[in-house]
């Protein structure tokens, strides 16, 4: 009786362990149910609406279209969204699931703290309880983060084993929820882990896209060519892919953060430099060495920071469907600033990698082509980090 | 028949587990021995992995110390091989499921099999993911060892009915690591477990004192302990065969009375 639900080809799975089983088929079967439920589906939409402000704009980028002479530019500003990214769709059905199941305590891991400030967030709304898991590296580089989800009621642990960054925290949660499931639910931030995880965090990252497809159809009367988003577990990016997948004349395009490079250690390009493995619950590519020790990953962003990414995003580049290109550091930087000086928006060092690969190929396409980027947060908790990073002694 | 069951053959059983390579791999191979000699019925070896995430603070941090020393896969079926020339009891791997991944399920497995591994331990590979290594196991003569938890409920006698080697019964919710007191009622689950399989249980997760492993052997087949011996490693370093050897034959004897 293997369980065959929750493959992508053959990534995905439920590689966990025995103690976590029936939590996590408890919440398949809450899902299962809850889906269908036109009275939950109802409740999270109003939420999404009226408290997270979708849905969010599509924006024609014209001077960036005109300044890079090719394709047609419009980005999709989950940036404009409460709490500043994308995080908050996934968030608050999964808070809201979460209460349907009777849990009163939800705990998350957080990268750059978007994903914590968001389960903060959704925990102060409803009323509920809430411990966030962050590695200590990533609460200095996001200090502001761990303020706001203090002032959020929230309690935030920094995490100081292996490399102090995204795995460790993912790990030091899943551990934590190895000891508690009785009341507590492990808010996922991404599309990762294991079954139901990776299927749940994109059904409710999907918005992206379905408003997409609407609102360009409105406005250009066609699909797109071309989607891009940035990835390091995937959600924004399956988010921005995935009503889109059946399109076949729609590119996909995922944008790891390379680092220093793909040639170097310091990356954190799981498809351009992993390798097939098993972690964190899942079946998937990962940076990884010859004896499968996860490799530890670097990028500037702390929420592309990740070595594994999501086992749709693995199987979208097996079959072929989807591709994922490495973007730097130094190309993500140039992009953060492009975009604030061009368009007076300051995207996510994360969403700016999705720029940054934008810029190189909109100007090779002609110009009745078309190009959403979604940017999938906003850059304030970015500033100071990016400041640094040019030489300015800039402190929050 | 499995070679596991020797180290149940009518008595109670100790099983004491090791990092390999924690500080170094001549340590492992001095304690495994001061194990074997004092008592232990069947040995956990466990072989490194960055990321154990089933593990509490102090066999983590024995996990960090062997591959910062630069311990591979390769260099655990080495040692073991050594280990083999005088060393007779059951000993089973613990690792994680993509050390074997990466290494080669087959590879890995045939290399058990030739340098006298028994049984694999994998604590992210529940019921429903088995059939990864499964048949490579079976092959080769390497039990995959079973595990149940405290929330196992519905699912006992599915896991028992298959279960080879030893059933590896988690006493407690969490991680590995010593506890002061187990709560969970273990009687009932053993209870499920007999009537669906006669394969003999161990319990683990949190036994650190003779009372509490005679108390689990009594309930179960066997006691399983592995984050006391780690500190006995911490604290002794290289020198810790000798004090390892004193525990072990303190716990063998509290279980076996």
């Amino acid at each position: 009786m293997t369980n065959k639900n929750g493959r992508f080809g053959i990534h995905g799975g439920q590689y966990i362990p025995e103690t976590l089983m029936n939590a996590v088929i408890e919440l398949e079967e809450a899902y299962n149910y809850y889906k269908n439920d036109p009275d939950f589906n109802r409740e999270l939409e109003e939420l999404l609406n009226e408290y997270g402000g979708r849905p969010s704009r599509l924006y024609y980028a014209e001077k960036m279209t005109k300044d890079l002479g090719g394709a047609k530019i419009y980005l999709k500003r989950e940036d404009l969204n409460h709490t500043g990214a994308h995080k908050i769709n996934n968030v608050l059905g999964q808070a809201l699931l979460a209460k349907k199941m009777g849990k009163t305590r939800l705990i998350a891991e957080t990268g750059a703290g978007q994903h914590g400030v968001a389960t903060a967030t959704a925990a102060a709304l409803m009323g509920m309880e809430c411990v966030v898991y962050m590695g200590e590296e990533d609460t200095k580089r996001q200090a502001l983060n761990v303020y706001r989800m203090r002032l959020l009621g929230s309690q935030v642990i920094p995490v100081t084993t292996g490399t102090a960054t995204l795995k460790d925290a993912v790990s030091e949660a899943m551990r934590e929820w190895t000891s508690r499931m009785d009341d507590t639910h492990y808010c996922l931030g991404s599309v990762m882990g294991p079954h139901p995880f990776p299927t749940i965090v994109r059904d409710f990252q999907a918005v992206i896209s379905k408003e997409i497809k609407a609102q360009m159809l409105e406005k250009e009367g066609r699909l797109p060519d071309a989607v891009i988003a940035c990835v390091g577990g995937g959600s924004n990016a399956i988010g921005t892919f995935y009503n889109f997948i059946e399109d076949e004349e729609v590119a996909l395009i995922g944008c790891e953060a390379a680092g220093r490079g793909i040639d170097t250690f310091e990356t954190a390009a799981t498809v351009n430099t992993g390798s097939i493995g098993i972690f964190h619950g899942m079946k998937s590519y990962f940076c990884q060495d010859k004896y499968g020790q996860i490799a530890p990953v670097y990028s500037i962003s702390a929420g592309l920071d990740y070595p594994g990414i999501g086992p749709e995003h693995a199987h979208l580049h097996d079959i072929g469907r989807a591709q994922y290109v490495p973007v730097t550091d130094d190309e993500a930087v140039e992009a953060f600033e492009y975009l604030a000086r061009t368009e007076g928006i300051i995207p996510a060092i994360e969403s700016a990698h999705a720029v940054a690969h934008a810029m190189k190929l909109a100007p090779t396409m002609d110009k009745d082509k078309i190009i959403v980027i979604t940017i999938s947060g906003r850059g304030d908790k970015d500033c100071a980090a990016i400041a640094r990073y040019r030489g300015e002694d800039i402190h929050e | 028949m499995s070679k596991i069951y020797q180290a149940f053959a009518n008595k109670k059983a100790f099983i004491p587990f090791i990092t390999c390579g924690d500080p170094n791999l001549e340590t492992t191979k001095a304690c495994v021995r001061a194990m074997a000699a004092n008592g232990a019925s069947l040995i956990e070896l466990g072989i490194p992995f960055s990321d154990p995430t089933a593990e509490g603070s102090v066999i983590q941090g024995a996990n960090i110390r062997a591959l910062s020393n630069g311990i591979t896969t390769d260099d655990v079926f080495t040692m073991v091989e050594e280990l083999r020339a005088d060393v007779t009891i059951p000993m089973v791997f613990m690792t994680y499921a993509n050390v074997i991944f990466s290494y080669g399920p087959e590879a890995f497995m045939a290399r058990c099999k030739a340098v006298g591994i028994d049984g694999v331990i994998l604590p992210d590979l529940p019921y429903e993911e088995r059939e990864e290594f499964l048949d490579v196991c079976s092959a080769n003569d390497v039990d995959l060892i079973s595990m149940i938890a405290p929330t196992s409920e519905n699912r006992i006698a599915m896991i028992a009915r298959e279960a080879k080697g030893f059933i590896y019964l988690v006493s407690s919710l969490g991680v590995t690591g010593t506890r002061s007191e187990i709560t969970t009622d273990l009687g009932a689950i053993v209870k499920v477990i007999r009537e669906n399989t006669d394969t003999p249980i161990g319990i683990g997760f949190g036994i650190s004192t003779p009372e509490q492993a005679k108390k689990m052997a009594g309930l179960a087949d066997a006691a399983i302990v592995g984050s006391a011996i780690i500190k006995l490693l911490e604290k002794h370093g290289k020198d810790a065969a000798k004090p390892i050897g004193a525990y072990v034959k303190t716990m063998a004897d509290a279980v076996k009375e």
